[in-house]
């Protein structure tokens, strides 16, 4: 048999459809962070005991404190099911891009987050009284998430060969993402008080310039991340 | 097949190999030997390019490390101690997923034909969490293999498997080596290592210190070289 090199695609294919396949059966990672998210709006919901007005500013500040935590519990255990049976050197030695498998882990991150989304905003909605269905807010969350699991999948997979990985990646990963999650928490709160989406243009804007470089950063470092 | 000339390793300030030298012809099934902490697996992992040499030259099929990884990685096969398969997907699709990273021509063939060869064909559909350590030893053999490589590195391949699991193992290990793939196997089981291996190493303190094939070793006499390399190499390093 000739020796071939894995093309960047359909390795890239590969590793989404392994991790939503084994998800799909297993499924530990979305249901951890959808409880996970579920307690932090019902814990919310009951320490702000806030009158409407109040409760609508906070709204957006809440949502985007319940997707930051949940989705570290994700990106925690997206990393961890490659390293404890050492699936991960089995994803090194095959000979294929190294970003590849970093775009491939990336993406099913982004998918695992925005399934938790779809199931936790119509209960948001519910416990919030605010119209969260707005296409607006459905393209601050995508671009919030995107630069989220960028940054996550990039410091996870540095976490991961550490003793104390669970600690460590909400140390790391914090800090860097804080500009992300103010603008997203900016351009929410513009999009939920129904004002235009133009209003909140200058976030968006930052959201998107945050995205690219790190997906340029994440493509650049990964191979010397993930060496010995 | 493979060439190593006066390889270096340091972790900080400590030098795990010292200029280790070593090669293994086509065809060839070579046991690496030696105590704890030799430097077996760091050895085997700079093979596997998932680590870098720090000074030395390391070629594998004439394709020289670390800069010609990609080339070497779609030659190799590994197989740890670890099953580097995922426990939620079948063994089919464990197969066909690694087959698709190695970009494998026919994968269904392959895979079928693989799954044979390591005697799974019967679990194929079951998840490979439901497998007992021995199967999964075996699914790990397949993964490894899938891609037909040249050099198939296995470490420590034995560990935490039971007297029947590790007959079976021999047995696929065996089968691959006279399809003439080169194997390098790294083990502390002398007399299962006696068994299989055509070429047994000792490497300790950070060098392969003997060397000796098979057929020029009297019948347990295995155990007489590794204990008496043993005691050479530790009165060298007392003097």
């Amino acid at each position: 048999m000739k020796p071939r090199k894995g093309s960047f695609v359909r390795s890239m294919l590969a590793i989404i459809w392994k991790d939503l396949a084994a998800e799909l059966r297993s499924r530990e990672l979305v249901s951890a962070m959808l409880v996970f998210a579920l307690l932090v709006i019902f814990i919310f919901n009951f320490a702000l005991e806030l009158d409407a007005q109040a409760r609508a500013t906070v709204t957006a500040g809440v949502l985007w404190v319940t997707f930051t935590f949940a989705g570290t519990i994700g990106l925690n255990r997206s990393m961890a099911v490659e390293k404890d049976r050492g699936c991960l050197d089995g994803l090194l030695l095959a000979p294929v891009d190294r970003s590849a498998i970093y775009f491939g882990k990336m993406l099913s991150n982004l998918a695992f987050m925005l399934m938790m989304a779809v199931i936790i905003l119509p209960v948001y909605s519910l416990f919030y009284n605010v119209n969260l269905f707005n296409p607006a807010l459905v393209l601050v969350i995508f671009l919030g998430s995107l630069g989220y699991v960028t940054v996550g999948t990039l410091l996870s997979s540095m976490a991961v060969q550490a003793r104390t990985r669970d600690i460590l990646l909400p140390i790391l990963l914090f800090p860097v993402v804080l500009p992300l999650v103010v603008a997203a928490v900016k351009a929410s709160t513009v999009v939920l008080a129904g004002q235009p989406l133009g209003d909140a243009l200058a976030y968006l804007n930052l959201m998107i310039v945050y995205d690219v470089i790190f997906i340029a950063v994440a493509f650049m470092v990964f191979d010397f991340v993930v060496e010995e | 097949m493979i060439e190593v000339r006066k390889l270096v390793k340091r972790f900080g300030h400590k030098t795990v190999l010292k200029k280790l030298d070593f090669d293994a012809q086509q065809g060839e099934f070579v046991a690496l030997l030696g105590p704890n902490g030799a430097g077996k697996t760091t050895f085997l992992r700079i093979l596997a390019t998932l680590s870098r040499p720090s000074l030395g030259l390391v070629k594998i099929a004439g394709f020289q490390l670390p800069g010609q990884a990609s080339a070497v990685r779609s030659r190799l096969g590994v197989v740890s101690h670890l099953p580097l398969l995922y426990g939620d997907l079948t063994a089919e699709e464990n197969l066909r997923f690694f087959g698709q990273l190695y970009n494998v021509e026919h994968l269904k063939t392959r895979v079928d034909t693989v799954l044979d060869l390591v005697g799974l064909s019967n679990r194929r559909r079951d998840m490979v969490r439901t497998f007992s350590r021995g199967m999964q030893q075996r699914l790990a053999i397949g993964r490894a293999i899938i891609h037909d490589p040249d050099v198939l590195l296995l470490d420590e391949p034995h560990t935490g498997l039971d007297q029947d699991a590790c007959e079976m193992l021999d047995k696929v290990l065996l089968q691959v080596s006279a399809r003439g793939h080169t194997l390098v196997m790294t083990s502390h089981d002398l007399a299962r290592a006696a068994g299989l291996a055509s070429r047994f190493d000792i490497l300790t303190r950070g060098r392969i210190q003997a060397s000796v094939q098979s057929d020029a070793l009297a019948e347990d006499g295995l155990l007489a070289f590794y204990r008496q390399t043993l005691e050479q190499s530790t009165t060298e390093a007392a003097v």
